[in-house]
Formats: structure tokens, sequence, C-alpha cells
């Protein structure tokens, strides 16, 4: 999909290699379930690297404003319904009220919302987790 | 709480027993097969992480679908009307939390419990020790909620009136939820949620569908006769028909709708489902079928509590045993008789029976898993042994459950359940987000806001209305309160996040930016991770 932010395979894959297992910030994990299997790549060149930079600022570019998003929107329905009753009270339709309206909506925005999170997820972050995955010698599972 | 049974409205015990037999025996055949016989820790706590999104979904929406949500908020709409709707709105967008900021992130970097993910990059001993603590007091309090539904629906379903009858049955129900938990572990557990998050869509999903049916097709008709049969009219379509009082109570009402939406991706038992599944595109396929799930399943249970009034009335709802928690069972009754009822009490008594059994699972997990390999035994507990004090935690766990549910009873199941959801993002889900998204947090950050929003939460649940000081309290007899809302969320939520960011800010510690970057990769690529 999105390939163009790739840099070349051969130093990317050099790069991460160079990593010592065996560096102060890699040293095994203390907690036995915890066996560390990342050993071919140092996790702070991969930290680093351009590729997983990307890869964290597009996913904290969607994930962040939006949770503020629902949150907001969310938070305005409950204050709304405490504090301004006369303008949930109003009947839209039948006896169907603004407030009850207004939930009702929470429940389609909560599926908007997860739907294109998938879609973004599968079209943007799982590509760059595969490019990333390759560079640091480990493949698809 | 219990008062006269309606007179012949309570249908046939034998039909409701046989139903609830039936499912009891469907649902241990099911554990007993998939059951193996020497688990590993991995199978043990984590259905060896072999479940797809769809089933994980399912069982996700299971699990959070308690008798709470069943029982609660169809009686909280019935009596209350627009505020008990609130509930409904919070638990659907709750889900968001979970897809957005925790589940795939929490999937690659734990591998059984939520203290997996807080210690990652800590002091492993303290921060164990405090993720468990958190776990077991939160569960602790849902599972209280989930028993005291209990007592309310055997009263309905069984006619057992008197208390000695009522503690022998919760003890019978107990006894089965151990066995799920002791010989299924999480893949029984699995099942047992599948069957029954199934079971209750069904269920919902048809008297819905029935009552709008039955109003041509209208929710609007539904509402107009739910006014006329309510004792407050006009105004349970409106907000404030239960926490308009005063100014305390509006705050009250924002302090609740803060903790439902922030509640469920803290929770211990949701969380640990994460693990159920291979990767985290089928976390991220899990929350999007829950989610799914969530909709259908509380649109219909805004009509059905709607309907329950409209058809059976608050009055009678009331003053029926089980009172709120009551509402659905007499719906079903009034619409489709005593087969009708028989199979919502069942649906209802399962859905206690399953929740629990998740809940047991994380508190033990919890302990055996936190606590006893890794703050005991220092990290190097044998796996099998691991698994057997896992087990030994859920039998003692299950026999706190029993005394809990024979002692709580009668408050709304989805009020105590309000109070859990407050500790759970109290506790951990400034730490969780602290710790996957901010790289300076360290160690003792981590206690402050675990430590913090957790004791804050508890005094301020001591010292509220809702134990003392109301007719409607827990301790009628003394008046120990000074705190003013029943529900403390809006205080000790971000207290926790300001003493996670204090304790961070004041440490001498910084923290391991090694560790940090093994984290943070393994959060998002899912690099590092062993099946």
């Amino acid at each position: 999909m999105t390939r163009k932010s790739r840099s070349p395979v051969s130093s990317s894959a050099e790069r991460f290699a160079t990593g010592a297992p065996t560096e102060p910030g890699m040293s095994l994990v203390e907690d036995s379930t915890h066996p560390t299997h990342i050993d071919r790549a140092d996790p702070s060149a991969i930290q680093q690297s351009p590729e997983f930079v990307l890869l964290r600022r597009r996913l904290r570019l969607f994930v962040f404003p939006v949770s503020l998003a629902f949150f907001c929107w969310y938070m305005a329905f409950a204050v709304l319904s405490a504090y301004d009753r006369g303008f949930m009270k109003h009947k839209v339709t039948g006896e169907i009220n603004m407030g009850t309206l207004f939930g009702l909506l929470q429940f389609v925005t909560t599926l908007v919302i997860a739907l294109s999170y998938r879609r973004f997820a599968d079209k943007k972050l799982d590509p760059q987790v595969d490019i990333i995955k390759e560079l640091a010698g480990a493949g698809k599972e | 709480m219990t008062v006269q049974l309606a007179a012949g409205a309570t249908g046939n015990p034998a039909i409701n027993v046989g139903i609830f037999l039936a499912f009891v025996a469907v649902t241990l055949f099911i554990v007993y097969k998939v059951s193996s016989s020497s688990p590993t820790a991995s199978d043990y706590y984590a259905a060896g992480s072999a479940f797809n999104g769809v089933q994980n979904g399912v069982a996700l929406s299971g699990d959070f679908l308690s008798a709470a949500s069943f029982l609660g908020i169809s009686g909280a709409i019935a009596v209350h009307g627009y505020d008990g709707f609130l509930y409904s709105v919070g638990w659907v967008v709750a889900w968001l939390v979970a897809l957005l900021l925790i589940g795939e992130r929490l999937r690659n970097t734990g591998r059984f419990t939520v203290g997996d993910v807080m210690a990652f990059r800590m002091k492993q001993r303290p921060v164990r020790a405090a993720a468990a603590n958190a776990t077991l007091v939160i569960t602790f309090f849902y599972m209280l909620a989930q028993m005291a539904g209990a007592g309310g629906l055997i009263a309905l379903l069984l006619h057992v009136q008197s208390k000695g009858g009522q503690a022998l049955i919760i003890t019978g129900v107990g006894a089965v939820m151990v066995f799920y938990v002791l010989v299924g572990g999480m893949k029984g557990t699995t099942w047992v949620q599948i069957v029954k998050a199934t079971l209750l869509l069904l269920c919902v999903t048809l008297i819905g569908v029935f009552l709008l049916g039955k109003f041509g097709f209208s929710f609007s008709q539904i509402l107009e006769h739910a006014a006329q049969n309510s004792p407050s009219g006009e105004r349970i379509l409106d907000p404030g028909a239960w926490y308009g009082k005063n100014a305390i109570t509006e705050l009250d009402f924002v302090s609740l709708a803060l903790s439902l939406v922030l509640g469920i991706s803290s929770l211990p038992h949701v969380l640990m489902r994460f693990y159920t599944v291979p990767n985290a595109k089928e976390a991220r396929s899990s929350v999007v079928w829950c989610s799914w799930a969530m909709v259908i399943f509380y649109l219909g249970i805004l009509v059905v509590g709607y309907g329950a009034t409209a058809l059976v009335g608050s009055d009678t709802i009331l003053r029926a045993p089980g009172g709120e928690n009551s509402a659905a069972p007499l719906l079903a009754f009034k619409i489709g008789g005593e087969v009708l009822l028989g199979i919502v009490c069942a649906v209802a008594f399962a859905t206690i029976l399953a929740v629990v059994a998740g809940l047991t699972l994380a508190a033990a997990a919890s302990f055996a898993h936190d606590v006893y390999a890794n703050v005991v035994r220092n990290g190097d507990a044998d796996p099998r042994s691991e698994v057997r004090v896992a087990r030994l935690t859920a039998v003692v766990i299950g026999c706190l459950a029993i005394v809990g549910g024979i002692v709580a009873n009668g408050q709304n199941v989805a009020f105590l359940v309000s109070l859990a959801l407050a500790l759970a993002a109290s506790a951990n889900l400034s730490t969780m987000l602290y710790t996957l998204y901010w790289k300076r947090f360290n160690t003792t950050g981590t206690l402050w806001s675990i430590y913090g929003g957790l004791a804050s939460c508890l005094v301020l649940i001591i010292f509220s209305p809702a134990i003392s000081g109301t007719p409607t309290s827990i301790v009628k007899s003394v008046d120990f309160h000074w705190f003013p809302l029943t529900n403390p969320g809006i205080v000790s939520i971000p207290l926790s996040f300001l003493c996670g960011y204090l304790g961070t800010v004041f440490s001498k510690q910084p923290a391991d930016p090694g560790k940090q970057a093994e984290m943070e990769v393994r959060a998002l690529t899912g690099l590092g991770v062993k099946l």
C-alpha cells in the first residue's frame, strides 16, 4: 500500500542487526514468563528507525484525536442530560425527544468509529507493521 | 426489600428449573469436552491464544453483558426511564476506549494478566503486587454486584422465599461456577460465554422485535404507553427522573457517566479476554464484533425496558420480589407465559454464572501469575505449580462469591456495577494509558496512579451515601457519610491521572529507556511476542 516511505531494505536490516543483545537495555527480563525474543534486532534501533516513527505517528494521529472527539461527544450528551433538561426534553418526533435521539446517535457514531478504525488499521497500520517486521528479520508470524 | 410475591405472576418453577438445568448440562458437557487433562499456564489462562476474532468478540460481549445489563438496565429503564438509558449509552461508547487505545497494545505486550503490561518496563515486584491488589478489589466489587442479582432472581424463579433456601441455591450455583473454572480454565469459560451471549442476544432481540410488533412497529407508541403506565408519567421519558433532584444528584449523574465510559476497558476480566486471540489483528476484530453485539443488545434492552413499563407497569415491578431487577422476567411472563419466563430466567441465571466464572478466573490468574509466580517466587515458579495455585485460588474466590451472594441482596445490580467500574477506571485506566503512551512514566508513577486511584475511590465509596445515610444505603442504622456523590468517578479518575503524573515527575528513578523501547516496539508491532 504505502511503501513510499520505505527506505532501502538492506541498509535498514543491517542497522537493526547490529544491535547486540547484551546491551544494557536489552538484558533479559527478570520475569521468566517474558523471555525476550528480540535477539536479532535491538528494540532501541527499531524504535528510532523512520519506519517505526512513521507507524507511531500514524497511529497516534488517528487514535488520539478520535478518542478525544468521541469522549467529548459522549460527555456532551451526559452533561446536557444533567444540566440542560429543557433542551433534551424537547420532542423531535412523536414521543421521541432530543435526549433519546442524542443517545441513539451515540450508538451510530460508535459503530462508525469502530468500522473506520478497522479500515484504517487494515490499510495503514498493518502493512507498516509488516514492513518493520520484515526489516527486523522476524518475518510474518 | 423482598415483598410478597405478586400472586401467580411467576410461572411454573418446574419449567424454569428444567430450562436452567438444561443449560447447565450443555455447558458442563462443553467444558468437559474442551478441557485438556494437564493444561499449561497458557492453556489455562489464555486458552492457548487459539480463539479467533469472532469467537472472542462474542465472548467479550458475553463477559460484559452481565446480569447488571440484562436485569439491572432493563429494570432501570422500566422504573427510571431516560436516566437508566444513560447506562446503555455509556456501555456502548466505552468499547471505543478498548478498541482505539488499549486492546491491541495490551494483546501484544502482555501474556496473561493486566499486571504483565503494567510491570513490563517497571520494577516487577511492587508493580505486580499493586496490579494484583487492584484486580482483586475490582473483581470483588463486581462479583458482589452479580451475586446480588442472583438472590432476587432465585426468589422469582424457584418460589424460594426463605433466606436459608436461597442461600442453599446460591451455594449450588457457586459450585457449578467453580467447576467451570477449575476444569475448563479459560477455554471452557470462553465457550460458556459464547453459548450464553448468543442466547442472551437472541432472547433480547426476539423480545424486542415482538414488542415493537405489538405496538405497530412504532417506538414512539411504546414510549407513550410507558408514560401512561408510570407514576412519573411523561417525566419517565425525560432526563432527571432519577438523578434530577438537585445540583448534587446532577453532578452524580455526570460522575456516573464518566465511570461508565472509562470503566469497561479497565476491567481485569474483560482485558484478560484479549489474550485468548493470537494477535493484534484478531484483538481488533473481536472488539468490532463486540461493538455490534453491544449496539444490538442495548437497542433491544431499550425496547424491553420501556416495554416492561408499558405492559407491566412500574409499580408492579417495584412490588415484585427482586424489585427493579425483575422487570425483564415479569415482562417475559406477561407476553410469553411460563415458558418464556423460564427461558428468560434461565438465560439471566446463566449470565450470572458465566460472568462470575470469568471474574473468578481473572482474579485467580492475577493472584497465581502476579502474586505467586512473580512476587512470592520472584519469577521462577514452575508453571505447573502456578496453575495449581490458580485453581486453588479459584476455589477460595468461589467460596467468597457464595458468601457475598448470600449477604448482598436487593440493591440494583447496575448501580453496584457502576461502583466497580469507578474503581477499575481509577486504578487501571490511567496506569495503562501512561505506560503505553508516555515515555517518561516510571515505577513510582505506576504505584502512585494505581494506589492513588484505588485508595481514593475506595475511601470515597465508603463515605458516600451509597454506603450510609440515606434510606437506600447498604448500612441503614448509622450515618457516617460526608462525601455527597454516590459515584466517586469524577474525583478519583482525574486524581489517579494526577497521581501518576506527580509520581513520575517527583521520582528520582528515571524510566528505563531500553525497556521502554522494547515495550513500545512490542506494543505497536507485536515483535517479540511469544505465542
